[in-house]
């Protein structure tokens, strides 16, 4: 009994930190992807000086979440991993190339091209295959004996392409919502325009990904579509509506900070919709939070540790922001 | 390209590559943060310009290493359960949460406090910028901690027991940390970081004392790489010994490979310095040892028996010309360190630690050589733990996802082409970096590659202050 609230309570940790990842590295990466749409070097240069403190530490949940998920459900890693291959390598390249340009850049004059074409194309990688794992583990993986048992090409379909072009307009419309509250003058401007289209575009994705999700499995539809289930569950799309609102109204009335905590809102609000179709299952159709949880010794051993430290970490993180708050000053930085 | 290939022999080619590549960084970046906050807190205390112009130098280099380091070892998070998803369902409850205490404890810290230390010196203040760079020291510390306690476990597993479904179940987490080989482990790769970092300073110490041998900056690094490899090798050479016992003890076979013992020696061992191990014939070619000093080294007694490849299953055995030859290299580098350092404490008790040009290309020559020794330790006990993942326990081959060969391959390619070029590129900044001029604090734009100082035009001894005649930096 203890050993199953256990389990549950590791699948609030571990999804926790997917979530904050998500939107802590999805405006990060934002910026990345909107690298090519900038005028000159200049604006390139302080549009990475707005991450470069802290990046990094965004990053770091992407391997709390991998590390997490190894250490209290290391079937569903075990499964999960080998079923998503192939975007999981592709994600891995994408993100060297772009971790690394956050450096190489400044290094070199002739070949600074070059890295912002790296951080560009990392970030883009990075991001669209973080969209099509999200959609090959919504569609379902199979499972026998403890192993992966489908093909190598499962994780492309017309349902994963349409949620890895979601998860990279999403982490557009972050990034530019971010790059208007840390940026001034022309720059900022010209990312608060290009926040329109992109939060349009991720609206009109959230709402195609949304209606198709509950057809790809009977489960999902339930969530939904019954009564009871369906009377919760019609929060999410009604306060998506909300922070759709008031995105678009802080962006008409030019402010700072709405339109990026709007913004944010709307990718919480998905992930919420992903759990309510996913529960209680952390592979759908496949593995149960329970089934794949590691024995109670391996989850109490990490809980004590990770109660007491990620309250830790996030202060320290907060810290960090704070230390590097407010806008931008071009000429900052160590290099 | 690799048709023909098993997907294991692949997987373990590709795991051998991307570790092969991570650990060279972390082996620099665990002696470097440390070294930045040795010189910005002597900054701090002393307001002697030279550690704070080292440490705006030694920055840039750190955030590079440090960098790459943190992209290579993303993808190492991911590769056991892309590669050997087997080894994860069964091995993770216990090794798991011991890489999930790194990230919590480690990476978290060293992510979080690195961009105060790279770009908040002006707006945290003094104190809480030497803060923020321990923070960042302690991380790496921290973060080898965890890392060595996982290999060495699956080395000399302890304190767990077996399910129905041969899932490894932690017992006693005190036993699983602290497993029979941890410490040792932890004090030789923890000296060889050091090492590695002292030899690569000193190196860049070296060439700019040849260009200029009154540049202050850089008879400080110098000087302080040759206290550091004076006083750390002895200490080293002495853990490997230890380490080398301790191995004996729990993985006899893994000994028996590195020393090419093939066969059992009843009464002293000899130790073989060179030879040309032959697995399939079960013997050294072309050997030439000393009689009975492997049992006076490892038994610390000239006629102690010692056990050879014989007593060992033939499937049980690990590749020995692998072991053998990369063993010799770890040694032997170790003793060139040795060597290095005397030499630097003659010159400086001689007063010419600044006035030494053979010296000085000499630890130009060993400048990498720490890496290489790292690569080539890693070697001798990971190939050395083989046909095993779990020693004795969970088998190579046993441990492998249910990949094809293909898919393996073709992301193996991939690793190869990105890390060489990414990495190849990172080096090349680096080793820029450390060929420019050591500039004044005054803060030069950064693009800006010009001489700050003419070089090799000033006498040494007309500005050799009396602090550093002594060698006492």
């Amino acid at each position: 009994m203890l050993g199953f609230e256990l389990s549950f309570i590791w699948a609030g940790i571990i999804a926790f930190a997917v979530l904050v990842y998500v939107i802590l590295d999805g405006f990060d990466l934002g910026v990345g992807l909107l690298f090519p749409l900038t005028k000159d070097e200049k604006e390139r240069n302080v549009m990475m000086n707005s991450v470069a403190p802290i990046w990094d530490g965004n990053e770091t949940w992407l391997v709390l979440g991998g590390g997490g998920l190894f250490a209290v459900f290391p079937l569903a890693y075990a499964v999960v991993m080998p079923a998503l291959y192939m975007p999981i390598i592709l994600m891995l390249l994408g993100l060297v190339f772009r971790g690394v340009a956050f450096e190489y850049r400044w290094r070199t004059k002739r070949w600074k091209g070059t890295w912002d074409i790296a951080f560009f194309g990392g970030s883009l990688m990075a991001s669209l295959c973080q969209g099509i794992a999200l959609g090959a583990l919504v569609q379902g993986i199979e499972v026998e004996n403890r192993a992966y048992s489908g093909g190598w090409w499962d994780w492309l379909t017309p349902f994963t392409l349409l949620t890895g072009l979601a998860v990279t307009v999403g982490y557009a419309m972050l990034g530019a919502t971010w790059l208007n509250m840390k940026l001034e003058g022309r720059i900022q401007a010209h990312m608060r325009r290009l926040a329109w289209p992109f939060a349009i575009a991720t609206v009109v994705f959230m709402a195609a990904v949304s209606l198709w999700t509950p057809f790809l499995r009977y489960v999902y539809f339930e969530r939904w579509f019954t009564w009871p289930s369906m009377g919760f569950s019609f929060v999410v799309p009604v306060l998506v509506g909300l922070c759709v609102l008031g995105l678009f109204r802080g962006l008409q009335a030019q402010r700072d900070v709405q339109p990026f905590l709007c913004a944010l809102s709307l990718f919480v609000l998905g992930f919420i919709g992903i759990g309510i179709s996913f529960h209680p299952y952390i592979v759908p159709g496949a593995l149960t939070i329970e089934e794949a949880a590691a024995p109670e010794s391996s989850l109490w051993f990490t809980l004590v540790g990770t109660l007491v430290l990620i309250p830790m970490i996030l202060a320290y993180t907060a810290y960090a922001y704070w230390v590097f708050r407010g806008k931008i000053d071009p000429d900052e930085g160590y290099h | 390209m690799l048709d023909g290939y098993s997907a294991e022999i692949l997987a373990r080619v590709q795991f051998a590559f991307t570790i092969s590549f991570h650990i060279i960084f972390p082996a620099f970046s665990i002696g470097l943060a440390s070294f930045l906050a040795v010189l910005n807190a002597r900054w701090l205390w002393t307001r002697d310009e030279t550690f704070l112009i080292l440490f705006k130098y030694w920055v840039k280099i750190f955030a590079i290493a440090f960098g790459m380091g943190v992209v290579s070892g993303i993808v190492m998070s991911y590769q056991f359960g892309t590669n050997w998803a087997v080894f994860s369902d069964k091995a993770g409850p216990v090794i798991g949460p011991l890489m999930a205490y790194e990230v919590l404890t480690a990476f978290f810290l060293e992510a979080g406090f690195l961009g105060i230390m790279l770009f908040g010196r002006e707006r945290v203040g003094e104190a809480l910028h030497m803060f923020a760079t321990g923070m960042v020291a302690f991380g790496t510390l921290i973060s080898a901690t965890w890392i060595l306690s996982v290999n060495s476990w699956m080395q000399t597993p302890a304190g767990f027991s077996m399910n129905e479904l041969g899932q490894f179940i932690p017992e006693d987490w005190w036993k699983i940390v602290f497993n029979p080989s941890f410490p040792y482990r932890l004090t030789h790769m923890v000296l060889a970081a050091f090492l590695t970092t002292a030899l690569v300073v000193g190196a860049v110490g070296a060439l700019h004392l040849l260009r200029d041998r009154a540049d202050k900056p850089a008879r400080r690094m110098f000087s302080m790489a040759m206290w550091m490899l004076v006083l750390v090798t002895p200490l080293q050479i002495a853990a490997g010994d230890f380490h080398g016992i301790n191995t004996l003890e729990h993985q006899p076979a893994k000994v028996m490979a590195m020393e090419g013992h093939f066969d059992s020696h009843p009464d002293g061992a000899p130790l073989i310095l060179f030879g040309l191990p032959n697995q399939a014939e079960k013997r050294v070619d072309y050997a030439v040892e000393i009689p009975k000093l492997s049992s006076l080294i490892l038994k610390h007694d000239l006629n102690a028996p010692l056990a050879g490849l014989d007593t060992i299953p033939d499937e049980d055995e690990p590749p020995v010309a692998i072991v053998f030859f990369s063993f010799r290299v770890m040694v032997g580098l170790g003793f060139a360190m040795l060597g290095l350092g005397i030499w630097g404490l003659i010159a400086r008790a001689r007063g010419r630690l600044f006035d030494a040009p053979m010296l000085w290309r000499a630890s130009m020559v060993m400048g990498p050589m720490g890496f290489v020794a790292v690569l080539a330790g890693w070697i001798t006990t990971e190939v050395g733990r083989q046909p095993f993942t779990v020693y004795g326990l969970l088998r190579t081959s046993d441990s492998l996802s249910p990949v094809a060969a293909p898919a393996v391959a073709a992301s193996l390619i991939a690793f190869i082409i990105v890390y060489f070029f990414v990495f190849g590129a990172g080096t090349y900044y680096i080793l820029r970096l450390m060929n420019k001029p050591i500039k004044p604090v005054s803060d030069a734009p950064m693009m800006d590659d010009g001489p700050t100082r003419t070089a090799g035009t000033t006498p040494a001894a007309q500005v050799q202050d009396k602090h550093e005649d002594k060698g006492m930096t």
